[in-house]
């Protein structure tokens, strides 16, 4: 009962925020008493699991809830936790307190509203995380977007002259949509598929994990899935409409955007890509690894180049989040832990720096780096801050990010060598993006001498708590580790087990011959 | 003892740093320099008692394991600490000379914008450079590698309401980011061959695994020494490290010469065993570093900024510690190190005495004259250059390059040998250029006619010490560390050894006097030489240091440039986009059909059904 | 009752159209395109009533009875349109009439 709990804090809460807006600041409040009972819940289900104990391999949950919904089509209401939807469930708590924190001066119209789609959009998340009925996990997955279109639409900023938060919130819509779309038909597909083998109409994931597919059959459905997560992530030929929407979104829509949104796409990856997928997803492997280092390089790239500080912030997710890619099909438990330590990192540094970027706007009303400079000594402890959020975006060792690219490249090298050796050369561009930001931003000539307004206790905290998560999760990555360790060793397995058992395939000989080669 | 003490001596600064760095400005300037060089004295004691214990102990290596940091399957990293010979010997230097440059900062850095902030950065500096000689596995070496870049990109930009400032610091930590590249990679190779990345453990398997000469133990070497080349600016990685002296002149001293720069010595004679494995690259090595030290006298030589002049001394002597990697003979370079922190750190202190006290004149053009107005900044300077240039005997700069000299002889390497004697008449040549600009002749700006001496002990007692140090008594300070090192070449030979120290205090010497001849008495000759004709095209491509930085600017940054602006309107989404585009397209063609006129409709009812007819009769439907 | 033969009298039917469908093509004023659609019905009715007494069917005559009382209410609405259009516009020419343009 606690899971569906879980999903119906944040609805519950939302509704109350919308209610609540007649007395004041109310909703703000509610909203924030709301993710507190999500983190909190989060947080005892964590202390409460034992993670070591679950048998390595099989799909084992923690806590499991199983109700019926339209038996008919076989759909079950089911949802289950494991180590890995447990993190990114904390993740989401702790970051929705962060968005609701961060819009506290920023939203002052419609509040109530704001925040009933701002929970909505975590609730959905939550859902995302937990169902383990393809149904329900599709039902979940196109709920998102509705709240986040608003959010993007109704409380975005239009650039004078520019596009306009509308447009940035319809390319958002259409992209996920579509690929939604295409998850839809594959899941379909996949559900008659099963049903044609054992003459079993189920929406069920476990049941769905022992389809055998034919190989061209099993490919199409494997790209069905994984263009749809591939949106999400994004992988970089579909990452058109992140920029846009980080660009036009108001600070807690960035800070969800970029911490939590994105990583559903990678969660679908390990949850539903992969182990339903197996040969597929390693025949798959070396072209899913190309499109990460691609991403690296091409967001890298155009980071460089931005004058929008969110925009420049968003092209850098872009970049991170190749890295993810290339741990998460790498086929090596050490890459795949490294992809989730760098996903939780990612989130949190990018939601850092999208604060931070919220902030600088309450203070300059510009996003346009070329009009600050020189803000180091005007800002109090700010830049400060800053260059700890920086640093964690270049992947400084210390932080959680470090460990994260340093696990995936270390686990990657045995299997594709010549993709860690370019995806490493970006790490010399990420040093370049990262250094322009500070640069632009707090060094050079001040364009005015007066100081500006410091942080006051709100942002301090906000800014310390999470810039102290990833200094944690930098040092002291284990309880991290240890709690995933189990998931990750079985989606290893599966992707071990067809490259150990046939070799004879095109994609997994020729990782066979690079193993071999080293 | 050691347990509990070792993690001290990266704690205490740490300490510092965390408090500094929270009291977000509330300590007075007094208190913030008494936290700053407070925290780097304890370490420094810290540092003295374990090398007591050690000195006086077993002397064999101890860790301390703090915890692990990182445990997947078998990637199991820890936080622990190895205390040898080496990492002694370069604790000490850190911890030492840190302190004394802590101290010496107090004074040069009085009354400056951001005290705070500038020791807040130096703290966490020593604290990550004692953690990258501390690290007994390679990922907590890279921590410290990486921070103490993250440091120096800090402190190089440190006034940072200069652009050009802000320009070269960026330029150090790109740099040197590449050669990091290349030492992850090479991280990569040894734990995908040895499942490790334990220092110790990684040398005595790679030792059963390869043979010597064996293609990847060359490949790991030369990625390994991609990383060294970075940090420590030798060839051809070296253009940040001029640019570098933009920041505070202790800064210079303590990062850009005593000890970050000279971590790549320390990584490669750290990891000598994989070198020696690769006999090829371990000669490259030496042969990058003759190359550097020649490249950087000549650069030296033109220079008119005091601290650059230092900056390419710093890169030829960092060169001479490569030499003597290259040639096998890792203790002399080692010495050398040490006896060089001493000797630079002491040149760059009495530099930013210099400095300070012509308000801020860098320029040897317009400086002279000073040596009665600033006699202990002289007196620091003599020595300093003395040992700089190896005076015979009397320096513990002598001491050390003729080891190098020495080694590179028992190892048959001619070629390197004549390098090294060559760049030790270079050394002379601009050490002299640079101490009788400075002090001889007269002044030639209101700034140095104006001079006042700098007081107190904060000043005094650091010059002192240092200047003390990079004599013969620093010499004595030689580590032992034959437990650490294979032997080095000339090890058991001593034919030829004393040859060899003649010849070099011959070319020693050589080079001073010349040096004095010509900056004393032929300046106004040299002024017309370097003015125009030959001499002046040899001043302008040495004064460019022979143009790299120019050739990487066209090479590598303008074609970056190039391509960032070439995608800035991130031409893939656009093509995304066309999609859009289309239906956007077909939606203008379609409303142009609804014109809103009757017939139209009409005649395209008619027409469509009599297409619609046509292929059903057609189909055969009758 | 063997008069007339069936094509004849579909032939007929057909031309009727054909001069409906031209008036309603050709034809500016509201009125007449009106007219030309009464032709129209009536000739697809005339071809009801044709097959029907061809073959000794009623349905025919049933339809017919159904194009009459449709077209009497086309007729009724029809007019009550264009009796607003001409106050609106005032004008009956149908090319004026066109604001539903893309």
């Amino acid at each position: 009962m606690i899971l569906a709990g879980l999903i119906l804090i944040p609805f519950l809460g939302g509704l109350l925020c919308w209610q609540g807006e007649r007395f004041g600041e109310a909703p703000r409040w509610i909203a924030l008493a709301t993710m507190v009972a999500v983190l909190i819940t989060a947080l005892a289900l964590w202390a409460g699991a034992d993670f070591q104990l679950a048998d390595p391999g099989a799909a084992a949950w923690l806590w499991e809830l199983r109700l019926p919904w339209i038996p008919r089509f076989g759909i079950e209401f089911h949802l289950a936790l494991d180590g890995l939807s447990l993190v990114l469930i904390a993740l989401t708590g702790f970051l929705g307190i962060l968005a609701v924190l961060c819009s506290w001066k920023e939203v002052q119209e419609g509040i109530g509203f704001f925040h009933l789609n701002l929970l909505f959009v975590l609730g959905g998340v939550v859902g995302v995380f937990l169902a383990v009925d393809l149904f329900l996990f599709f039902v979940f997955w196109e709920m998102m977007l509705v709240p986040m279109y608003f959010l993007i639409a109704l409380w975005g900023h239009s650039e004078p002259g520019g596009k306009t938060s509308t447009y940035a919130a319809v390319k958002f819509f259409i992209y996920t949509q579509a690929g939604g779309l295409l998850m839809l038909a594959a899941i379909l597909a996949l559900v008659f598929a099963h049903q044609a083998n054992t003459g079993e109409l189920t929406f069920s994931y476990e049941a769905l994990l022992a389809t055998t597919l034919s190989n061209e059959l099993a490919l199409v459905l494997m790209l069905g899935f994984f263009i749809a997560f591939a949106v999400k992530l994004p992988v970089v030929p579909l990452h058109g409409w992140l920029p846009d929407a980080h660009a036009q979104a108001p600070t807690a829509g960035s800070v969800d955007l970029a911490g939590i949104l994105l990583k559903t796409g990678a969660y679908g990856l390990l949850r539903f890509a992969l182990p339903l997928f197996p040969e597929a997803s390693a025949q798959f492997a070396p072209v899913a690894m190309g499109l990460g280092v691609l991403g690296i390089f091409y967001g890298a790239v155009l980071a460089c180049g931005q004058t929008n500080i969110k925009r420049l912030i968003a092209y850098t997710s872009i970049s991170h989040m190749g890295f993810v890619l290339i741990g998460i099909y790498s086929g090596s438990t050490l890459a795949l832990q490294g992809a989730l330590v760098l996903m939780v990192a990612h989130g949190l540094s990018a939601a850092g720096l999208f604060v931070l970027g919220g902030q600088l706007y309450e203070r300059l009303h510009t996003r346009d780096m070329s009009q600050m400079g020189g803000l180091w000594g005007r800002l109090g402890s700010l830049p400060g801050f800053s260059l700890g959020f920086v640093a964690a975006a270049l992947g400084m060792p210390g932080t959680a990010n470090f460990v994260g690219e340093f696990m995936v490249l270390l686990g990657t090298f045995p299997t594709a060598p010549w993709i860690v050796v370019l995806a490493s050369g970006g790490l010399i561009l990420s040093a370049i993006y990262a250094l322009t930001l500070m640069q632009k931003v707090y060094f050079g000539p001040a364009q005015k001498s007066a100081p500006l307004p410091g942080l006051d206790p709100r942002e301090y905290s906000m800014l310390l708590g999470t810039f102290a998560l990833v200094l944690l999760f930098g040092l002291f990555p284990q309880p991290l580790l240890d709690t995933t360790s189990t998931v990750m060793s079985g989606v290893q397995g599966l992707f071990e087990a067809p490259v150990a058992e046939a070799p004879q395939g095109g994609g997994t000989s020729e990782m066979t011959i690079d193993r071999g080669g080293l | 003892m050691t347990e509990s003490l070792l993690p001290l001596t990266f704690l205490l600064p740490l300490a510092g740093t965390l408090l500094l760095a929270f009291s977000a400005g509330r300590l007075g300037e007094r208190s913030v320099v008494w936290v700053g060089t407070g925290s780097i004295a304890l370490a420094a004691l810290v540092t003295a008692s374990l090398g007591a214990a050690f000195i006086l102990g077993e002397q064999s290596p101890q860790t301390v394991n703090l915890y692990t940091w990182i445990a997947v399957g078998d990637f199991t990293p820890g936080v622990s600490l190895t205390l040898d010979a080496l990492s002694l010997t370069m604790l000490s230097v850190i911890t030492g000379v840190g302190f004394l440059i802590h101290w010496f900062a107090g004074w040069y850095m009085r009354g400056e914008e951001g005290m705070t902030r500038f020791y807040t950065y130096m703290n966490l500096f020593v604290f990550s450079m004692v953690l990258l000689v501390l690290a007994d596995n390679l990922l907590l070496l890279f921590l410290g590698w990486e921070g103490v870049g993250l440091c120096s990109y800090l402190l190089i930009g440190y006034y940072y309401h200069n652009d050009s400032n802000g320009g070269a610091a960026m330029k150090a930590f790109i740099v040197t980011r590449i050669g990091d590249v290349f030492l992850a990679v090479g991280l990569f190779l040894l734990f995908a061959q040895f499942g490790t990345l334990n220092i110790a453990e990684l040398l005595t398997r790679a030792n059963e695994a390869w043979s010597v000469g064996e293609p990847l133990a060359q490949l790991t070497a030369l990625l390994i020494l991609g990383g060294a080349l970075g940090k420590s600016a030798q060839l051809p990685l070296h253009t940040w490290l001029a640019d570098a002296m933009a920041g505070p002149t202790p800064v210079s001293a303590l990062i850009h010469a005593a000890t970050m720069v000279t971590a790549g010595v320390y990584l490669i004679a750290r990891l000598h065993g994989i070198f020696e494995l690769a006999p090829a690259v371990l000669y490259l090595v030496g042969v990058i570093g003759a190359l550097t030290l020649l490249m950087a006298g000549f650069a030296a030589l033109a220079q008119t900024d005091i601290k650059r002049v230092l900056a390419y001394s710093t890169m030829s002597q960092i060169g001479y510690m490569f030499l003597a990697l290259g040639v096998g003979a890792y203790s002399a370079g080692i010495f050398h190190l040490v006896t060089h922190a001493f000797f630079k750190a002491l040149l760059f202190l009495a530099a930013g005495a210099v400095i300070v006290c012509c308000h801020h004149e860098q320029d040897i053009r317009r400086l002279g004259g000073l040596r009665r107005r600033l006699p202990l900044a002289y007196l620091s300077f003599v020595v300093g250059g003395a040992a700089l240039a190896a005076l015979p005997l009397v320096t513990a700069g002598f001491y050390s390059k003729d080891e190098i000299l020495w080694q590179a002889l028992a190892a048959e390497q001619q070629g390197l040998l004549v390098a090294g004697l060559l760049g030790s008449l270079l050394t002379g040549l601009y050490t002299l250029r640079l101490i009788v600009g400075i002090f001889h002749g007269k002044p030639n700006s209101e700034a140095a006619k104006k001079a006042k001496a700098g007081r107190g002990l904060q000043h005094t007692v650091p010059l002192v010490v240092l200047a003390v140090l990079s004599t013969l008594l620093g010499a004595w300070l030689r580590p032992d560390l034959s437990a650490i090192f294979p032997a080095a070449p000339g090890a058991d030979a001593h034919s030829g050894h004393t040859a060899v120290q003649l010849i070099a205090s011959a070319t020693a010497i050589a080079g001073i006097l010349v040096g004095a001849w010509l900056f004393l008495t032929q300046g106004p000759k040299l002024a017309r030489l370097v003015a125009g004709g030959v001499g002046g095209f040899f001043w302008r491509w040495w004064h460019r240091a022979f143009g790299f930085d120019g050739l990487y600017d066209r090479v590598l940054v303008r074609p970056f440039l190039t391509v960032v602006c070439g995608l800035r309107r991130d031409w893939l989404d656009a093509f995304c986009g066309l999609a859009g585009q289309l239906a956007l397209a077909l939606h203008a063609g379609l409303s142009r059909s609804q014109n809103g006129q009757l017939r139209h409709y009409a005649a395209a009812t008619v027409v469509g059904a009599t297409l619609i007819l046509a292929v059903l009769v057609m189909l055969g439907y009758e | 009752m063997n008069g007339i033969p069936m094509e004849h009298g579909l032939m007929v039917a057909a031309a009727l159209f054909a001069i409906g469908l031209a008036g309603l093509m050709f034809r500016r004023n509201l009125m007449f395109v009106l007219m030309s659609l009464e032709i129209m019905l009536n000739a697809a009715g005339l071809a009801f009533i044709v097959g029907s007494t061809a073959w000794a069917e009623p349905d025919g005559q049933v339809m017919y009875l159904m194009v009459i009382t449709l077209a009497a209410a086309e007729a009724s609405v029809a007019l009550a349109l264009v009796l607003q259009i001409y106050r609106r516009f005032k004008s009956l020419d149908v090319d004026v009439v066109s604001q539903l343009r893309g």
